[in-house]
């Protein structure tokens, strides 16, 4: 019976099963070119700790896709909450301080992240759903507030020398092995899938995402589950935010600005339909997956630079899409006239 | 009369000149004739963005990769010239800029058209691609000064006015490649006004599957839109190395963002098949001048990116809730369902 649930798991869904086949050759592409350093410990836990960040983003962007929009600012908003928790911590903890005061002060410094997480996210569901200003634009515009507002508060300097408090709490290690990034990665893909699936309220999204009207008049709350869904994506982009801030010990108003087109990437890998209405979860977590051994994979060749990664994604990225549309289609469109 | 008041571009231009108006009222120096050159060649590269993303978006499309098609078509295209030792006039970087400009901006267009793919996802693809390959592959650096081509350098130099601030002895100047910019605009004008497929474009925009059935050929439209912006993102990067007369790989990135807000403060709906050349060549003006007398006004600079920001969520704000004031006027007018877009009076205005 249960080996019968893990067979639908995984048979069910071709997408997720092209995934699982994706990764499988990526990881013997990679075991036949370079074995020795691959699959080291030591690059599998830094490996680890390098994708809850973006992973936990393009959540956030998924819920935002699902639901028929964009979310674009996600980068912009995570920026924002970080550099606003880095001056509390900056401003509460003190040379002196005792674990108790940094304590609170940390945690402090959380709740004012995910706060404003929060409040950012419910002014992009607001313009989307209430002034029903297009997604991209709403998101472009916000994006643009959120990073000019870091700018203001930073003066486009980096903060660095944060209290090592922080760092210390983020590096902490749940049962002396798994890196705590992971586990805050966990808990957030557990609560998008009770979100998403075990509750009324991801029903809702999927039904706004495949037909706005047909929801709108089968009686939904339309407004108030776009304006939650961005508020879900903003709380989320928050929390990647402080995982980034915890890993790089420092903040500023540019970090990240290559995770955008990352998060849309993973999310559209995954499954998710850029119309919106449609995409599982399992299929984004493999997709966040993936995008870290091509990523790590990618490091394994010293000769490459860093900008064949953006090359990589983008191809990536084109191909995928193309693939998914001969696959529903069988070839290309044929309306010439 | 009646008509201006109805129309989008005379609040920006109304915007635009209480604007201009409260630069004056603060600094005194915004009518002076070098502040107004200087604006002038701040808008001229924006300018032909705005051009060519207008297209775009009165397609019905949008695209985000047109700061790297300018950046790439800027770079090879120095490259090209450098490893020939070119002497000769600079009307062959453009002819180059605007054939690589062209064949990149296809590739946007056939993904787009032939596969059925949301645009935004694809150029935000091309970008990232585009970028990969420039930095990646081809390992991109700043070019400047005396390396060169000259032909970049002599035009770049060449004007149509000058004067001189008598404050500092700095000259300003008026370069020609202004008249880049004109031309870009009366071919842009003529072809969406007087061609069939300037017309096709609105009609695409307005409504895809009306303007298949109306025997437009859909698919070679948009590819024949991704191509021509382009193509005008490719010159527009050749202007802008002869004005600044350096070649930097990256800095034009971002701009697509003011560009795209500025196109659609114009005027041009973002769902397509409306809006003109002169609101994107307003909300282009209103942008330059905004983010370029931030420092007239005692604004830090720190200040620019917040103020374009909140330009953009206005402006698109603005013009959402009025689409939607005019959707349910229209509803209760003619009883038609909601959804539908109020097409009749598109693409009237230029």
């Amino acid at each position: 019976m249960k080996l019968k649930r893990i067979k639908s798991f995984v048979l069910d869904d071709k997408n997720f099963l092209g995934l699982l086949g994706m990764m499988l050759v990526l990881l013997i592409v990679i075991s036949i070119i370079r074995p020795a350093k691959f699959y080291t410990s030591n690059n599998l836990v830094s490996m680890l700790s390098q994708f809850p960040q973006y992973g936990i983003m393009s959540l956030g962007v998924m819920i935002a896709m699902i639901a028929g929009g964009i979310d674009l600012s996600v980068v912009g908003l995570a920026n924002l909450a970080t550099i606003s928790a880095a001056l509390i911590l900056q401003a509460m903890i003190p040379e002196s301080a005792s674990s108790l005061q940094a304590a609170g002060a940390i945690i402090l410094a959380i709740a004012a992240a995910l706060l404003i997480g929060l409040v950012g996210g419910m002014m992009n569901g607001l313009l989307v759903s209430m002034l029903n200003v297009p997604a991209i634009l709403a998101t472009l515009g916000t994006f643009q507030a959120y990073t000019g507002i870091c700018l203001v508060l930073t003066g486009g300097n980096i903060i660095s020398r944060l209290p090592s408090q922080f760092g210390d709490a983020m590096g902490v290690k749940v049962l002396g092995v798994i890196p705590l990034p992971i586990v805050i990665f966990a808990v957030c893909v557990l609560a998008m899938w009770i979100l998403l699936s075990k509750s009324a309220f991801g029903k809702k999204v999927y039904m706004i995402g495949t037909n706005r009207r047909a929801a709108t008049y089968s009686g939904l709350n339309v407004k108030g589950v776009i304006t939650a869904a961005y508020m879900v994506s903003g709380v989320l982009a928050a929390i990647g935010g402080l995982v980034m801030m915890g890993r790089m010990n420092s903040a500023k108003a540019d970090y990240g600005s290559s995770y955008t087109m990352q998060c849309i990437l993973i999310v559209v890998l995954g499954g998710v339909d850029p119309a919106g209405g449609s995409g599982k979860l399992k299929g984004v977590v493999t997709a966040i997956l993936i995008l870290q051994v091509i990523s790590s994979g990618l490091n394994m060749f010293s000769q490459i630079n860093n900008f064949y990664k953006q090359l990589v994604w983008g191809v990536v990225l084109l191909s995928v899409m193309v693939i998914k549309y001969l696959a529903a289609t069988g070839r290309p469109s044929r309306q010439i006239r | 009369m009646k008509r201006l008041v109805k129309m989008n571009e005379t609040y920006v231009f109304v915007v635009l000149a209480l604007l201009c108006l409260l630069v004056q009222a603060r600094s005194g120096q915004f009518f002076r004739v070098y502040n107004l050159i200087d604006l002038l060649v701040a808008l001229i590269v924006p300018a032909m963005f705005a051009l060519n993303t207008h297209v775009v978006i009165a397609s019905g499309g949008i695209d985000v990769s047109f700061p790297c098609i300018a950046s790439f078509c800027m770079y090879v295209v120095t490259r090209i010239l450098q490893m020939i030792e070119y002497q000769g006039s600079v009307v062959l970087a453009f002819v180059m800029a605007a054939v690589i400009g062209a064949i990149m901006g296809a590739l946007n267009g056939w993904l787009i058209a032939s596969f059925r793919l949301p645009p935004l996802i694809v150029t935000l693809g091309t970008q990232s691609l585009f970028t990969g390959v420039l930095m990646g592959v081809l390992e991109a650096i700043e070019i400047s000064g005396s390396k060169l081509p000259s032909c970049i350098t002599s035009f770049g130099l060449q004007r149509l006015y000058e004067t001189v601030n008598p404050e500092n002895n700095i000259i300003t100047y008026i370069p020609t490649s202004l008249l880049i910019l004109v031309g870009a605009v009366i071919v842009t004008y003529v072809i969406l006004k007087h061609t069939m497929f300037g017309r096709s474009i609105f009609a695409v925009g307005n409504d895809e599957n009306a303007a298949l059935r109306a025997g437009i050929p859909v698919k070679r439209i948009k590819i024949a839109v991704y191509c021509y912006a382009g193509l005008v993102a490719g010159v527009a990067g050749i202007v802008r190395m002869c004005i600044t007369k350096f070649c930097h790989p990256t800095n034009l990135t971002g701009i697509e963002m003011e560009v795209i807000a500025a196109v659609v403060l114009g005027g041009t709906s973002i769902a397509g098949g409306k809006g003109s050349i002169t609101g994107a060549m307003l909300g282009i003006a209103l942008i330059t001048v905004m983010s370029n007398s931030l420092l007239l006004l005692g604004i830090p600079v720190q200040w620019q990116t917040f103020c374009t920001g909140i330009l953009i969520i206005f402006g698109t704000g603005l013009s959402a809730y009025q689409a939607m004031r005019a959707g349910k006027k229209l509803m209760r007018r003619t009883k038609i369902q909601p959804a539908e877009k109020p097409a009749a009076e598109g693409g009237q205005t230029a």
